[in-house]
């Protein structure tokens, strides 16, 4: 006789309150804003290392830039569990273009396309992974950089940010990238904005990475602190003048 | 017996009667009135020797922009200005009010009106309303007690700050202010920080756009530079011009002047008891 409660799960994802267990409603663990910049010699990425559980900093020390392959580079913003879901994906993606051993290795471009599909697919059975994404990387001299959103929005541009970082950063590199940017000004640049967002993003930590992608490779700077200024004269006295009120 | 229970309020305060009863319609179904909405970029800082305010000049009623230049930096004082973000009837009626306010306490005390003032009153109405007057204001000044900069929330709760941005393009002109405000700045330098932090909200906020309004307040001087930036010009404007053909003939042109006025005697017959 046939056990109907291990019989194949419910198909139809739209609707069934028994289903819903099964589909992404909310995240949990969430990182904050990437920014993502052309450069010179290839990509720069900066992101915070936090991971926040609701109004709670629970992680410190979450590393939300990866390296895809040999010319590509991920950062990603939103639920924690499934960025780590998304890496279990491009693994291996990777491991099977290496397995053709053909001399051919997958590029930003490729790695970006795959994401986006795997995005608006998850999208359409109404079970998104719950993310922002940001892919950048060079194959052959050639510079690439984009981005992709849990409902598979995906565009590229000369610059890129998540969350926040598209309010708080996009209008300082409107204003301020150009082509053929130096290392340290690229650097300079990217320090500027999570500056910012230090300041005016409250699920931002001080503890960032920066992560750089060449024809030379991959690398990804050790986690450090930006300076902070506090001493305007109007935070000191506030009341000044106006003794009682706040 | 009484049918008229509900009329008046008690005593003083906002009745909240006809917002439970515009709830009510709402959840049956009828759309709220649309209201003019200044979508907005506002910003102030204060320098070396006072403060500058600036505001974009579109108002916006959903997504059409129903004025193209309209004026957010309002008069409250000689030497008070301030900057309207929100529902565009509201910032002007609270502004408007809190001026009239200001004039008639200058009258009774002699004096220059105080930052704080306008402050106090702008804040204990907007509490008062719970936050449905939907006005949110950067509000500076210089008075006898030096510049100050004030924000002022919907709600009714205030900051006291060195730089502000208020309105949807807030966080395009904070981006700027963060990164590049620093204390001490010159009156040239601060103007053109101000019209940065503008113009970074007409570009990059959907709400804001058209010119850059700038007010600099000093102690006892201000300067309005209404359109001091005009970074949206109309690109084309036809050579050609254009020729309207005429329609009506005219037939005959007689001019009649109207009927001599009445003559007024003075001192007449004295006015009744």
């Amino acid at each position: 006789m046939m056990n109907l409660a291990d019989s194949a799960p419910v198909t139809n994802n739209l609707l069934g309150s028994e289903a819903d267990s099964q589909r992404t409603l909310y995240p949990y663990v969430t990182g904050t804003s990437v920014i993502g910049i052309k450069y010179k010699d290839g990509i720069l990425f900066a992101a915070d290392m936090g991971g926040s559980y609701g109004s709670t900093l629970r992680y410190k020390s979450v590393e939300r830039l990866k390296s895809v392959g040999k010319h590509s580079v991920i950062g990603a913003s939103g639920e924690i569990s499934d960025f780590q879901e998304i890496m279990r994906y491009l693994d291996e993606l990777i491991l099977y273009d290496n397995m053709w051993d053909d001399g051919n290795s997958v590029g930003p471009k490729e790695v970006h396309n795959y994401l986006t599909r795997v995005m608006y697919n998850r999208r359409n059975k109404f079970n998104p992974l719950w993310n922002s994404l940001v892919l950048g990387g060079i194959k052959n001299g050639q510079k690439y950089l984009g981005t992709v959103s849990m409902i598979g929005v995906n565009y590229v541009d000369d610059h890129v940010a998540t969350g926040f970082g598209n309010h708080l950063a996009r209008p300082i590199l409107r204003d301020e990238w150009h082509e053929n940017l130096t290392y340290e000004e690229g650097v300079k640049l990217l320090e500027k904005c999570m500056r910012v967002l230090l300041y005016r993003d409250r699920s931002a930590v001080n503890k960032l990475q920066i992560a750089k992608i060449t024809d030379e490779g991959f690398t990804l700077s050790e986690p450090y602190s930006l300076k902070t200024f506090w001493d305007f004269n109007a935070f000191k006295n506030p009341t000044l003048g106006a003794e009682g009120s706040w | 017996m009484s049918r008229f229970e509900e009329s008046a309020p008690a005593k003083g305060g906002f009745s909240f009667d006809l917002c439970k009863r515009n709830e009510m319609l709402v959840q049956k179904g009828l759309k709220p009135s649309s209201y003019l909405k200044t979508g907005t970029t506002i910003v102030g800082l204060v320098f070396q020797d006072g403060v500058i305010l600036g505001a974009d000049t579109r108002a916006t009623e959903g997504p059409i922009v129903a004025d193209k230049n309209c004026e957010k930096i309002h008069y409250m004082a000689p030497n008070i200005y301030c900057c309207g973000a929100g529902t565009a009837a509201d910032t002007e009626a609270v502004t408007d009010m809190v001026s009239s306010q200001l004039k008639l306490h200058r009258f009774h005390t002699g004096r220059e009106s105080r930052v704080v003032t306008a402050l106090t009153l702008l804040k204990s109405h907007l509490f008062s309303y719970q936050g449905h007057v939907s006005a949110a204001l950067v509000l500076g000044g210089v008075d006898v007690t030096g510049p100050h900069l004030h924000t002022i929330y919907p709600h009714g709760s205030t900051d006291t700050l060195p730089f502000a941005t208020m309105g949807s393009g807030s966080l395009a002109a904070m981006a700027i202010f963060e990164s590049k405000y620093r204390e001490g700045l010159t009156r040239d330098e601060g103007v053109k920080l101000v019209a940065e932090a503008i113009s970074s909200g007409i570009f990059n906020d959907l709400g804001s756009g058209s010119n850059v309004d700038v007010c600099v307040i000093t102690k006892g001087k201000r300067e309005y530079l209404r359109n001091y930036m005009l970074p949206n010009p109309r690109t084309y404007v036809s050579q050609k011009g254009y020729s309207f053909s005429k329609k009506t003939e005219v037939l005959m042109t007689k001019i009649t002047p109207l009927r001599e006025l009445v003559e007024v005697i003075e001192g007449g017959d004295a006015m009744e008891e």
